[in-house]
């Protein structure tokens, strides 16, 4: 497969005099594992929210599987296969556990539209909302509502829902953001454990989750892409070094 | 949401019918046959219930907070007075027509007011009672200003059963419709559509990052909802051959939504209890004291509002789990 699955070509975003988005060149092959690092500022979160519609680019294009989407809105960019999770939980938080995740399946199969049946009837949700699950061992936890849940768990719930929509393209917002250090573990674990198929790029501060999950990096500073490679080319850069420990070195 | 709601909405709940919910129709018959003097204040009980009911769709399920409701509920009184004065006294076809015009007002109104949140919104729903109450105070020579819609033509229903002086007929008349708006009600929040609604309200940007249409589902809703805030507002207009302007005023916004808040929000049957308890509280505090009775409501609801959250029914929710753990 030559196709990208995720690509952005001179993507640009200012607001008033202010550039957060200069030139961005960025592409995602399919099944990827990419990581998006930079300092505080960077542009990390505008870039995201470009990609995934809830912010418009001054100018440049994005293209997902090879289709211009620059201009469509949030929902048909998931219905073209672009999954995110938030950095801070975004989860329907009174509700249980399975029906967090079922809403999204529901979506994707198109039956969320649908009045005169009982949810409970369409059993095709409800037994992949389950097998999801059970496949982060969270099957004992379906009825709980999600609220009651601790945050560990509740961190995984937000990549559940954006696995029941079978992306194409996965954005990881700070997958491990919060989480005490003894159960992030179990977030890598899983991390490592997403199907092949999915291109995902995984926004994150922690070096160590950055360096044992992704195969490749891109350092965004200013609104630019500072570099990408390898892990190790990353790690041997001098400029990368600057970046994050230049205050030290100039200051 | 309680333990008890939780259970039997969304894809792992059940819609079965559970026999307390006949509760309601089974009061309703007892009314009929052992207190036909209550027969007419039943009948408005009813119609509020349903006014209740449909708030309750966009306000508790939806989360589209509202103080306009009543624009809906007062456009379907006067649209079903106007269509028996100059059109014709047939009840059905003035319900129906009520409904959709009602629903109609509610889809064009909507498709403006839902593209903004909180405080505006409220101010908008606001607005639009405001101005239909200022159209019907004005407009005379169709809805008879202040003085209203007097001695509003009524047929026999289906051309057989003539509303009787006692208000037999109408009781029934509106027990049959709320029936059917509630199953309507009923059904929907027990389908996808209801658990997606009920996700907009939860969280509306994970509903966006999920792929879901959150406009038009909220949209939806809200056009269904006024349609049955129309049929409502039809209903009491039939029964008491009378359309007059405090149909749309904000204070009965504000009346059904305190009626729902006493009873429980989100949740179908606070919309039952809530008018229930508090038009038979009215009618009682005014008989007991005709000058303070308002304060009587008030010390109602600042009590159910400390010291019960979820209304009456939240109450009796929580008095029910305190007994199972007390029994095992």
């Amino acid at each position: 497969m030559s196709g990208l699955a995720l690509e952005t070509r001179a993507l640009c975003k200012t607001f008033g005099g202010l550039t957060v988005a200069a030139n961005i060149e960025f592409r995602l092959e399919p099944g990827a594992r990419h990581a998006l690092i930079g300092p505080n500022g960077a542009g990390k979160t505008t870039f995201v929210n470009m990609l995934t519609g809830r912010l418009a680019p001054s100018s440049g294009r994005i293209l997902l599987g090879g289709e211009d989407v620059t201009g469509l809105a949030p929902e048909a960019r998931v219905k073209r296969g672009l999954g995110r999770t938030f950095q801070i939980n975004t989860l329907f938080r009174d509700m249980s556990v399975l029906d967090n995740v079922a809403l999204g399946v529901a979506e994707r199969l198109g039956i969320a539209g649908r009045m005169w049946r009982a949810a409970s009837a369409y059993r095709e949700v409800r037994d992949e909302a389950m097998e999801l699950l059970a496949r982060l061992g969270l099957a004992d936890d379906a009825g709980v509502r999600v609220l009651d849940l601790p945050y560990g768990k509740q961190r995984l719930v937000e990549i559940l829902i954006a696995l029941g929509l079978k992306p194409k393209v996965l954005l990881l917002d700070e997958p491990a953001a919060g989480v005490p250090s003894l159960e992030s573990e179990r977030i890598l674990e899983v991390l490592d454990s997403l199907p092949g198929d999915i291109a995902i790029l995984i926004i994150e501060h922690d070096m160590d989750v950055v360096f044992r999950f992704a195969k490749r990096i891109t350092v965004l500073v200013q609104g630019e892409v500072l570099c990408e490679g390898t892990p190790s080319e990353i790690a041997a850069d001098r400029r990368v070094h600057e970046v994050y420990l230049g205050e030290r070195q100039h200051g | 949401m309680t333990a008890a709601t939780a259970a039997t909405i969304g894809y792992a709940g059940s819609a079965r019918l559970r026999w307390i919910e006949l509760a309601p129709w089974l009061l309703a018959a007892a009314i009929y046959f052992f207190a036909p003097t209550y027969l007419p204040l039943g009948s408005y009980v009813l119609i509020m219930i349903l006014f209740a009911l449909s708030l309750d769709l966009i306000l508790g399920y939806g989360g589209i907070v509202t103080l306009g409701h009543s624009a809906y509920f007062g456009f379907g009184a006067y649209v079903a007075g106007v269509f028996a004065i100059r059109v014709t006294g047939d009840p059905l076809l003035g319900l129906a027509v009520a409904a959709v015009s009602a629903g109609l007002l509610g889809l064009a109104t909507g498709a403006v007011i839902l593209r903004t949140h909180g405080l505006a919104l409220l101010m908008l729903t606001l607005a639009i009672t405001s101005i239909l109450f200022e159209v019907a105070n004005k407009w005379t020579t169709v809805t008879g200003g202040t003085d209203g819609l007097h001695s509003v033509p009524i047929e026999p229903i289906l051309g057989m059963f003539r509303f009787d002086m006692f208000g037999k007929v109408a009781f029934l008349y509106c027990v049959v419709v709320v029936a059917a708006c509630w199953w309507l009600v009923r059904t929907i929040v027990h389908s996808p559509f209801g658990v997606a609604l009920a996700g907009t309200r939860e969280n509306d940007v994970r509903m966006h990052a999920i792929g879901a249409p959150v406009y038009r589902r909220r949209l939806a809703a809200y056009t269904i909802s006024t349609s049955l805030a129309g049929t409502a507002g039809a209903l009491l207009t039939q029964t008491t051959q009378f359309a007059g302007l405090s149909v749309l005023g904000v204070e009965l916004s504000g009346e059904v939504l305190v009626m729902l808040v006493l009873g429980g929000v989100r949740r179908i049957y606070g919309a039952f209890v809530g008018p229930g308890v508090y038009i038979v509280a009215k009618d009682y505090l005014a008989k007991q004291s005709p000058e303070y009775w308002y304060l009587g409501i008030g010390i109602l609801l600042i009590l159910i509002v400390m010291f019960a959250r979820g209304g009456i029914l939240g109450l009796l929710d929580r008095g029910l789990a305190r007994l199972k753990r007390v029994r095992t």
